[in-house]
């Protein structure tokens, strides 16, 4: 493969703040090794450390601090009268798309492959300028990020304009599929299932654990306890009201368990009201926000690792949990559970179910560990490898379509 | 016939204030507290109030010879001035070496412990009495309890104790149509006189003085002291108890406050029927007049008059119940350095940093706290907690880690 391939997204390792920013970057990766010129565009301007099989284009003269203090719902604060200001979503979006339609019209690309809605305006734009085929890759929709509310309407039109404009549709998971059929009446024909994988050997990088980060917890652990755990933001999406509460009530059956809750976010507090509510706060461990050593340790330490999203389009931590040796337990609302067998399912508000399973897991150390050991065989047989050439074959397709 | 008094009476505390003490300092470092904010805190209050009060309570001392007051100095007080700041420490002194000036006693700790563990509680006024005697080489013979929280038990004790006076809030719905410019004696009691903040005339100073919305912003000497003078005319006493930081930390020197404050003192007493009154004089010269019983507690703060700051929510209570859950394994260890920082962290200062109620009536000016919000005072709280199990049962093999 030797198409040139422009990827419009909004960040990459090390300044990123989830899964998406590693999506891309895995990607572009596996794409490159097969042979893809791959022009990668940002909002910020930084360097890339370790990035040398693409061009990495910074759009705006923001630093990716600044680009987050400007908060992704905060769109509504656009300054229409002073076009070269900095201040809102909508602001640095806009100079996006400027930055893009210049680079289009200087390089036309043989595909432009965009991620989510913050640059699916700017990958419309390219279509409209110079005619190349446009690729809609979907790691979340509104409706996730926004969990049971109805989210930004203005996002959702730019995520309606961005699907329709689409030539083909890259969905994360049939979850996500599912959504896009349903909430954006897109045809199902138009629409692919890439799930993403993990790079297992991005994590054998000479990663040693260190019990002395958790040094309470693996004490705890001698003493008989089962340290289960997640690991990601503290949002709507994420259901950890329902994860709480079915924590509460497995401790009442079981008493040696307790929770890591490693991460931050808007929920926080009333996470740690919740937890004093119930009378539970010295069972749970709530970390702050985690990165590099700490992280690492977070899933080493743990025996049990749960995602409680209500709405997750795929949902890489698990996977990462895997490789650490964790029993998983995945509500059938996370789109990492269709390519994983070896785990335990619930409903998002099934607290009973969550609960239940916490404690078979905890009290049965046959089936701790034939969990631990199965889900780990599973995992590593997602590659990003594959992931690329779905792409590839994805690419054809569109510029086939277009074609014709 | 007894002159009409005065009874000032004024609260000395700084607590030590827990660091930011994360889940990664659990069982590896085991310094809860922010010796350098506090450290800093109490140099700034050194400044702006110990310092310029005392050397005015000097001057009217030496001025008046019918200046009197009442102080209670916290254990925690005590402990850092004298390292960060030995000359305020002997500026006391000298205060009380004057005899005119009575130390109140209370919990060495500031802490809440009468509610939660009697044996605690003792030993902790116990502690605050032989401290008191031996800095200043007083007896104490009227107790205060943190927040002035009172209620019948309280008296009880206090009289079973062997103190003579008692202080409690002079709160309207337990006084109805009574005064609290007389001495009472608690229901039940025997030999213990109980004296009453008069909250309006204390508030007046304390909380309102510089508060320019006020409807009678500015406070000056002249108008007070007609205030006072009219609320004792045909009673004994107007108890004025207020936190001693009122002087130059709640309200700053630019507010006036000292000078109002000394012109007061000259007003009253240029009145030859007027004088002031430690506690114990009160006691002394006043018989009781009637008994008051108050079966709930009754503190001196906020509106409702309760401990709701301290023990209001979940979380608080939740702290205070692991916290006081330790006390057995905790005393057996013997272990003076861990038994102190289990009682530092008793103080009740750290329980008032997990208040919500604030947040929750959307006045969060009110919250007065080192930390951004009462859930991280609650989670930095909990892991010291934690780490305090950690060392029981590591350093010496006692208690569960639970959770």
């Amino acid at each position: 493969m030797d198409m040139n391939i422009l990827m419009l997204g909004w960040e990459l390792p090390p300044h990123n703040s989830g899964g998406l920013g590693v999506a891309c970057y895995h990607m572009s990766k596996a794409l490159a090794l097969q042979g893809a010129n791959i022009d990668f565009v940002v909002p910020y301007q930084a360097e890339h450390v370790g990035i040398n099989f693409m061009t990495v284009h910074g759009a705006t003269s923001i630093s990716p601090d600044d680009r987050y203090k400007t908060g992704a719902y905060d769109i509504y604060k656009e300054n229409k009268k002073d076009t070269n200001s900095l201040n809102s979503m909508r602001d640095v979006q806009r100079k996006y798309i400027q930055y893009v339609e210049k680079l289009v019209l200087s390089k036309r690309p043989d595909v432009v492959h965009c991620h989510d809605w913050l640059t699916m305006e700017a990958g419309v734009r390219a279509k409209e300028l110079v005619g190349c085929p446009l690729v809609v890759h979907v790691h979340a929709t509104e409706f996730d990020r926004s969990g049971s509310q109805s989210g930004n309407q203005l996002v959702h039109d730019i995520e309606y304009n961005g699907l329709m404009m689409a030539d083909r549709i890259i969905a994360v998971s049939g979850i996500t599929k599912s959504i896009i059929m349903d909430k954006y009446s897109i045809p199902e024909s138009k629409i692919e299932v890439v799930h993403n994988a993990i790079d297992v050997n991005d994590l054998n990088d000479g990663y040693i654990y260190d019990t002395r980060t958790y040094k309470y917890l693996e004490a705890l652990k001698k003493e008989g306890y089962t340290v289960v755990s997640t690991i990601t933001r503290f949002t709507i999406q994420k259901g950890l009201f329902h994860f709480i509460k079915a924590a509460s009530k497995a401790i009442e059956k079981y008493g040696k368990l307790v929770f890591l809750l490693a991460g931050d976010g808007e929920q926080r507090d009333e996470l740690v009201k919740l937890a004093s509510d119930l009378g539970i706060s010295d069972k749970i461990f709530f970390t702050g926000f985690v990165r590099g050593k700490q992280w690492r340790d977070a899933y080493s330490v743990s025996d049990i690792f749960v995602m409680s999203s209500v709405s997750e389009p795929f949902g890489l931590t698990a996977l990462e949990a895997a490789h650490h040796n964790n029993a998983l337990i995945i509500t059938r609302q996370s789109g990492v559970g269709e390519v994983l067998n070896n785990i335990f399912r619930y409903d998002f508000w099934q607290e009973d179910v969550l609960a239940d399973q916490i404690i078979g897991i905890a009290t049965s150390s046959a089936l701790r560990k034939s969990l631990q050991k199965n889900v780990k065989d599973e995992y590593c047989r997602l590659s990003w490898l594959d992931v690329a050439k779905s792409c590839s074959r994805v690419y054809n397709l569109a510029a086939k379509g277009l074609t014709l | 016939m007894n002159k009409h008094g005065v009874v000032l009476y004024l609260h000395v505390h700084q607590p030590f204030r827990l660091r930011s003490y994360s889940v990664f300092d659990t069982a590896i470092n085991h310094n809860y507290f922010d010796d350098e904010k506090n450290e800093q805190v109490f140099k700034k209050v050194a400044d702006k109030s110990y310092r310029p009060m005392n050397n005015l309570l000097k001057r009217m001392l030496e001025k008046h010879p019918e200046f009197k007051l009442s102080l209670s100095i916290t254990g925690t007080f005590l402990e850092q001035a004298a390292a960060w700041a030995p000359d305020v420490l002997d500026s006391f002194k000298k205060l009380v070496a004057t005899g005119r000036v009575e130390i109140v006693a209370e919990t060495y700790y500031h802490s809440l412990a009468f509610f939660y563990s009697r044996d605690e509680f003792e030993r902790q006024v116990k502690m605050h009495q032989d401290k008191i005697r031996e800095i200043f080489n007083v007896d104490t013979k009227v107790f205060r309890n943190t927040e002035l929280s009172y209620n019948n038990e309280l008296a009880k004790w206090a009289d079973d104790y062997g103190f003579k006076g008692i202080l409690a809030e002079g709160w309207d719905p337990v006084l109805e149509w009574r005064s609290p410019n007389c001495v009472y004696k608690p229901a039940g009691t025997k030999n213990i006189s109980l004296l009453l903040k008069n909250y309006r005339l204390s508030d007046d100073v304390a909380f309102r003085f510089s508060d320019k919305n006020w409807v009678d912003w500015p406070l000056t000497a002249h108008k007070y002291n007609e205030w006072v003078n009219s609320s004792v005319s045909d009673q004994s006493i107007v108890n004025l108890f207020m936190d001693y930081e009122t002087f130059g930390e709640h309200q700053w020197i630019d507010t006036g406050i000292f000078d109002f404050y000394e012109e007061f003192i000259g007003r009253w007493l240029d009145n030859p029927d007027n004088t002031f009154y430690t506690i114990s004089d009160a006691i002394e010269a006043f018989e009781p007049v009637a008994e008051i019983s108050m079966p709930s507690t009754v503190t001196w703060a906020d509106m409702e008059r309760d401990l709701s700051a301290w023990t209001g929510n979940s979380m608080q209570q939740e702290a205070l119940r692991y916290i006081y859950a330790m006390e057995d394994d905790i005393m057996r260890t013997g272990d003076m350095a861990l038994i102190n920082e289990w009682r530092d962290m008793q103080t009740s200062d750290n329980f008032y940093y997990m208040c919500t109620k604030w947040f929750t009536d959307g006045d969060v000016h009110a919250y007065f706290s080192p930390y951004s919000s009462p859930y991280d005072a609650f989670l930095y709280y909990l892991n010291a907690v934690r780490d305090l199990r950690w060392r029981l049962h590591h350093d010496h093999h006692t208690g569960g880690l639970n959770g």
